[in-house]
């Protein structure tokens, strides 16, 4: 049977424009794509990678213009539309001031209290 | 103090940072070391930066401020410390796949990579991940 991995990633904007994406997201869609049963859980400053309005684009060096910058809340939308729950700690959004309304569709909040019992239900937790 | 267990695990790591900025890759490395040198059967996923860890090209050099010559300051690279955790597994009777990621790879140019590593991809950390006792991944903070 295979195993049930949970993806923790806690540092949020880490080389994303060079990649034109989140590395630990974009693993994650090419492992599920491999086969990989996979789950998100979104925590510390990573939390603002599921804010909808965010918006990376403009960066331009001299006449070098980045046309596809990175769309993290698109492509965290796009893994819960292949079957991976994505999750976020919901009192590292607070303490942000971010709120509910203001994330993916899909994004599901999960307490500090709570984790324990979130984390439990996986046979492996990667932390990134 | 626990004994140390003579069964024979398998495990996997997943590495993300670059050579020559933290001391994590140092740590993975102890690690790494410990497990071949107990014959287990280990593959380590080397991801981003960490493909230039493998990189046949890394130079040693003089330090001017150590007042040390090259040979004298006999600097540490890197792709010396693979090349040697990968002899020690193998003289344990154990095995060390080291799998850059090929995008990766690509991206900084560091296709050169010292025997006995490989060029790869995610679906083989999941592969590996599958097949092993336990995964720790060390990521880039």
């Amino acid at each position: 049977m295979a195993r049930k991995v949970l993806q923790v990633i806690a540092t949020a904007y880490r080389c994303n424009v060079e990649e034109q994406d989140d590395p630990i997201v974009w693993i994650t869609h090419a492992m599920k794509g491999a086969g990989a049963d996979l789950a998100v859980l979104l925590r510390g400053n990573a939390v603002n990678y599921a804010v909808k309005a965010q918006d990376a684009s403009g960066l331009s060096f001299g006449e070098r213009a980045q046309t596809q910058p990175p769309r993290i809340a698109e492509d965290l939308a796009k893994l819960g539309g292949k079957g991976v729950d994505v999750f976020f700690v919901e009192d590292d959004a607070a303490l942000r001031g971010i709120e509910p309304n203001e994330l993916i569709e899909g994004a599901r909040a999960v307490s500090r209290a709570a984790l324990p019992k979130l984390l439990a239900g996986y046979d492996q937790i990667w932390h990134w | 103090m626990a004994t140390p267990t003579t069964e024979k695990k398998t495990l996997t790591f997943a590495l993300m940072d670059a050579p020559y900025e933290n001391e994590r890759t140092v740590t993975a490395l102890r690690l790494i070391d410990i497990a071949a040198r107990r014959g287990y059967n280990l593959t380590v996923f080397a991801y981003e930066g960490a493909v230039s860890l493998a990189f046949a090209k890394q130079a040693p050099h003089a330090n001017a401020v150590h007042g040390r010559d090259a040979a004298q300051e006999d600097h540490p690279m890197p792709r010396d410390w693979i090349a040697a955790v990968l002899a020690v597994a193998e003289k344990n009777g154990g095995k060390i796949d080291w799998i850059n990621c090929g995008l990766c790879v690509d991206e900084r140019g560091v296709g050169e990579a010292i025997p006995g590593t490989r060029r790869g991809s995610p679906a083989d950390l999941w592969k590996a991940a599958e097949a092993s006792d336990n995964t720790l991944v060390i990521g880039t903070r």
